[in-house]
């Protein structure tokens, strides 16, 4: 049994008559202890998708699913008060922007502290004890000091492992980090994901993670899940996504690393940005930007099939040379 | 592409989406063809006293008489007419005290964002004592001293709401100055007149006209309520205050000459603030630019 | 914390310096004469008035005037009325009980009813609830106090005959004046129909005071909550697993009182200043209805006093609100 098992979760904004699809048919599972990317651009659904599972989708929001299970517990039949019991204790998350992401008014000690006692209980003292200890865990200097301190007393990069022991504090099996170091300066974020990485370790937790950045995937995760305007495109182990990448849309992300840009005077990029609410196109929802689109990718909208070692959404996809598997473009010939 | 709407059409467009605003709007308008045409309008003239007709309840009311369709007050003067003929005064009041705080203050402002230093510090100290107190009390202390009258009580309001746009102008003349653009056109040889209005009063022209809408609710408000007080315009003027302060003695026995004065009031200064209202939503946005 | 408060404190004296200052020169800014505005005699003949003259230290420059004034001021003199020949300051004190009686309950009720109705209209945003709690709140807010006062002696006193149309309490009971406010006064007093006197008659003056400062608590509360909600860290208290009651009650709340809090003080001039009308229509015996008399009256020493201390009590609220800002928004206690 899976960790979290969800299948074919449906997240709506806006108005009933012309919603909004913020994510669409989207199956995911995770297993214990394991690390799982899931990478698109913004605007693509990855946070919808972990906001959905913790529970945290407001009306006018509306999520539905197949099947969102946690543990094996029904995630979308929880009470309130399960939900409440289960969140931050079982799953925990941290957020792109650390700076605003912990209260201003209270001090870090307080909602460390608060935590603690929401799900377990204990002394005052006690819990302040687990609280140092939560900080030195993720490597704060000067860990007593910090404990009295309000959040704008700290850096960015402080604040963010504020949150990491935060989230750990209560021994969660799934860790849900979204985006956790793009608001960071770059070098704080190799030892934020060092830190994280050693956290999973150390506690065989599970790791969701959430990032636009392909790069920080290949050097973590070892499953990856694609996304693009609220679907999942392509999902498989990392290795093999980063050698043969079957669909278009991976195949321009992989592109557009300065990695693979050596040598080259100009970055590659993918021209124009995920379809909002007006522009849903009809068909592949790729194919305004996609170079190989044909009629059918512009006519009729693919599944999610299985292809040798992978799910893949898309009529034609790459060959393990990225190269297309219709010769011809049909769109180019009867155009 | 089609080519983006004018901004005032824009305005309008996000105006006109918030019902509320409208509403203001609408009854403003009307308040305004009121007052224009109030001599036209009103049934009877504002002071003459119809000696068998004291204290007659309104129309619908049992010894009502369609002569008189709001009643007649204690001296037997048409209460509806001196209603229209309030509108005036209550406009009036409201145009001349926030056209001489609006001037006043956008001049102090300018004069306090230009000249840093001692000049800054003696305005902007003066109006913080000013805003300190509340705008009713300090009316009244402008009235005690000018002595009570209709022309004194406009001074008075027209001094409480001078701070505010005194200290808007100066906000955005501090706040223009560091931008670029006027860093520009100053090594470009621009004088500081020519910057005082070219660059920076455009600039703060929205901010100030929401300030001044709602400087319109607020003179009125203040004006009933000095009038009440008997320190703004005196009897047998038909303020809409004094009215009030009139008709005290009689809310045992006659409830209209009490509630009418007073409901019309209330739609007017109600009408400013949903327009202030709505007009600084619909400015909003550009003013975060 | 420290130097926070010294430097508030810092900006009050020339506040207050610049206040009597204005006060000071009103004697000198009324039309007409000055020994005949302080003294209240008219047609006096020279030797008397000569002799005034020197007595109010007219007869001195401007400056020495003015100094003067302040070092009274520090003495606690402030003049004598004309009218009753008492110290200004003792009929403050006497009278400013009744004021601050008033005040009180009417910002617990702004407060009692305005906060929740705010923090209710921010949860139910868009929904009836909202509009109509915004819809009141614009009309009270737009309500001029003097008639909706009278509305409402139309319909509880008048029509329904529930409360007395004016004063402090019934003039049956003959209570000794130990505090100077009459529910606590009445309850010392142990007679119950006293108290029961004294809470009917500031039922509808607390209303009616209470109206503006409501309306405005109601609306600053909605805004401040309606921002709040959208922070980030609300999603995070969230995501810990606390219950709404705990994310909207401390989370929330707390940094949306922020902005309330200054609201609310700013509210007490406002409160100040809406005594002046409320007491005149209640008959209650406080300082807005002295000063409004003392106006009519022509007593300029009161007027002087009067407008002075509820300028000083202004500024002072203003301070202790400054203060209490500087404790629930940690921002700005440390950096500072």
């Amino acid at each position: 049994m899976s960790l979290l098992d969800i299948e074919k979760l449906h997240v709506e904004f806006g108005s009933v008559e012309a919603p909004f699809t913020a994510v669409d048919d989207l199956d995911l599972n995770i297993e214990a202890g394991e690390i799982i990317g899931i990478v698109g651009e913004s605007g693509s659904g990855k946070s919808v998708t972990a906001l959905a599972l913790m529970g945290l989708i407001d009306f006018p929001g509306r999520v539905s699913a197949g099947r969102m299970a946690f543990a094996g517990r029904d995630l979308l039949g929880l009470t309130e008060r399960e939900r409440h019991a289960m969140l931050g204790r079982d799953i925990a998350m941290i957020f792109q922007d650390p700076m605003t992401s912990l209260n201003p008014c209270f001090t870090v000690a307080y909602q460390l502290m608060e935590t603690l006692r929401v799900h377990q209980g204990g002394s005052k003292r006690q819990l302040r004890e687990q609280a140092l200890t939560l900080l030195k865990q993720v490597d704060i200097p000067d860990p007593e000091h910090r404990l009295d301190a309000y959040p704008h007393q700290l850096s960015g990069g402080m604040s963010q492992r504020v949150m990491v022991a935060m989230a750990i504090a209560c021994n969660p099996r799934l860790l849900i980090a979204d985006e956790p170091t793009t608001a960071l300066d770059v070098t704080v974020q190799a030892q934020m994901l060092e830190l994280l990485l050693q956290l999973q370790r150390e506690r065989g937790m599970a790791l969701m993670l959430i990032t636009h950045d392909l790069s920080i995937i290949a050097q973590t995760a070892q499953r990856v899940v694609v996304m693009y305007a609220g679907q999942v495109v392509e999902t498989g182990s990392v290795p093999r996504i980063f050698k043969t990448p079957r669909h278009p849309y991976t195949q321009a992300l992989l592109a557009a690393l300065p990695e693979y840009n050596i040598g080259q005077s100009r970055l590659k990029t993918l021209p124009g940005v995920v379809p909002g609410q007006y522009d849903r196109p009809g068909g592949c929802l790729l194919n305004p930007r996609c170079s190989y689109a044909t009629d059918r990718c512009r006519e009729i909208r693919p599944a999610l099939s299985v292809e040798e070692d992978a799910l893949v959404r898309c009529h034609f996809p790459l060959d393990a040379a990225g190269r297309l598997t219709h010769c011809i473009p049909e769109g180019s010939a009867t155009a | 592409m089609s080519t983006p709407p004018h901004p005032l059409r824009e305005l309008w467009d996000d105006f006109s989406r918030n019902r509320g605003a409208v509403t203001g709007l609408v009854i403003v308008c009307g308040l305004v063809l009121l007052a224009l045409f109030a001599d036209v309008i009103a049934p009877h003239s504002a002071i003459e006293q119809y000696r068998d007709a004291t204290l007659m309840p309104p129309a619908w009311q049992e010894g009502g008489n369609s002569r008189f369709l709001l009643g007649t007050d204690p001296v037997g003067r048409d209460v509806l007419s001196r209603l229209i003929h309030g509108s005036r005064l209550s406009l009036l009041i409201g145009t001349v005290a926030v056209s001489l705080s609006l001037g006043l203050g956008i001049a102090l402002g300018l004069l306090a964002g230009f000249f840093r230093g001692i000049t800054e510090i003696a305005i902007m100290r003066l109006m913080d004592i000013m805003l300190a107190l509340p705008s009713l009390l300090l009316a009244v202390a402008v009235v005690a001293i000018l002595g009570p009258g209709l022309i004194n009580a406009m001074y008075a309001i027209s001094i409480v709401l001078l701070p505010h746009y005194a200290r808007l102008t100066r906000a955005a003349v501090i706040g223009e100055m560091a931008k670029d653009y006027v860093s520009a056109s100053r090594i470009a040889g621009a004088g500081t007149l020519r910057l005082m209005f070219n660059c920076v009063l455009p600039n703060c022209a929205a901010p100030l006209i929401v300030q001044a809408t709602l400087g319109f609710s607020a003179a009125i408000l203040d004006a009933a309520a000095l009038g009440f007080l008997g320190l703004g315009a005196q009897p047998p003027t038909p303020e809409w205050g004094s009215m009030l302060a009139s008709a005290l003695e009689f809310i045992q026995s006659a409830w209209w000459v009490v509630t009418f004065p007073g409901l019309a009031i209330l739609i007017s200064v109600l009408a400013f603030n949903l327009m202030g209202d709505g007009l600084r939503d619909a400015l909003d946005p550009k003013l975060k630019q | 914390m420290f130097g926070f408060l010294l430097r508030r404190a810092g900006l009050v004296v020339p506040t207050f310096l610049g206040i009597t200052l204005l006060v000071f020169s009103l004697i000198h800014m009324i039309p007409g004469n000055a020994v005949e505005a302080l003294s209240g005699e008219h047609g006096m003949d020279p030797a008397r008035y000569s002799r005034l003259v020197h007595e109010f230290g007219l007869d001195q420059p401007l400056y020495v005037q003015y100094f003067d004034y302040l070092g009274k001021l520090l003495k606690g003199d402030l003049g004598f009325s004309i009218v009753t020949h008492e110290p200004v300051v003792r009929e403050f004190l006497t009278l400013f009980p009744a004021t601050l009686e008033l005040s009180f309950c009417a910002m617990l009720l702004a407060l009692i009813i305005g906060l929740p109705a705010g923090i209710l209209a921010a949860l139910k945003r868009n929904t009836f609830l909202d509009y109509s709690v915004m819809g009141v709140s614009l009309t009270g807010y737009s309500m001029p106090i003097f008639w909706w006062a009278l509305l409402l002696i139309l319909l509880f006193s008048v029509t329904l005959g529930w409360t007395p149309v004016s004063g402090r309490i019934d003039i049956l009971f003959d209570l000794p004046p130990v505090t100077g406010f009459m529910l606590v006064d009445s309850l010392l007093s142990g007679e119950l129909g006293a108290f029961r006197s004294a809470l009917s008659h500031l039922i509808l003056p607390t209303i009616a005071l209470g109206t503006i400062p409501l309306a405005v608590i109601a609306r600053m509360t909605r805004s401040a909550m309606l921002e709040v909600l959208r922070e980030d860290y609300v999603r995070t208290a969230r995501a810990k697993g606390l219950s709404r009651l705990r994310v909207i009650a401390i989370h929330a709340l707390r940094n949306a009182l922020i902005p309330v809090v200054t609201v609310i003080g700013l509210q007490v001039g406002t409160l100040l200043a809406g005594a002046i009308l409320t007491e005149t229509i209640f008959s209650w015996p406080g300082i807005g209805k002295w000063l409004v008399e003392a106006i009519h009256r022509r007593d300029y020493p009161v007027v002087q006093g009067g407008i002075l201390l509820s300028a000083s009590i202004i500024i002072l609220v203003n301070l202790s609100v400054d203060v209490l800002y500087g404790v629930i928004n940690p921002r700005i206690r440390r950096s500072s």
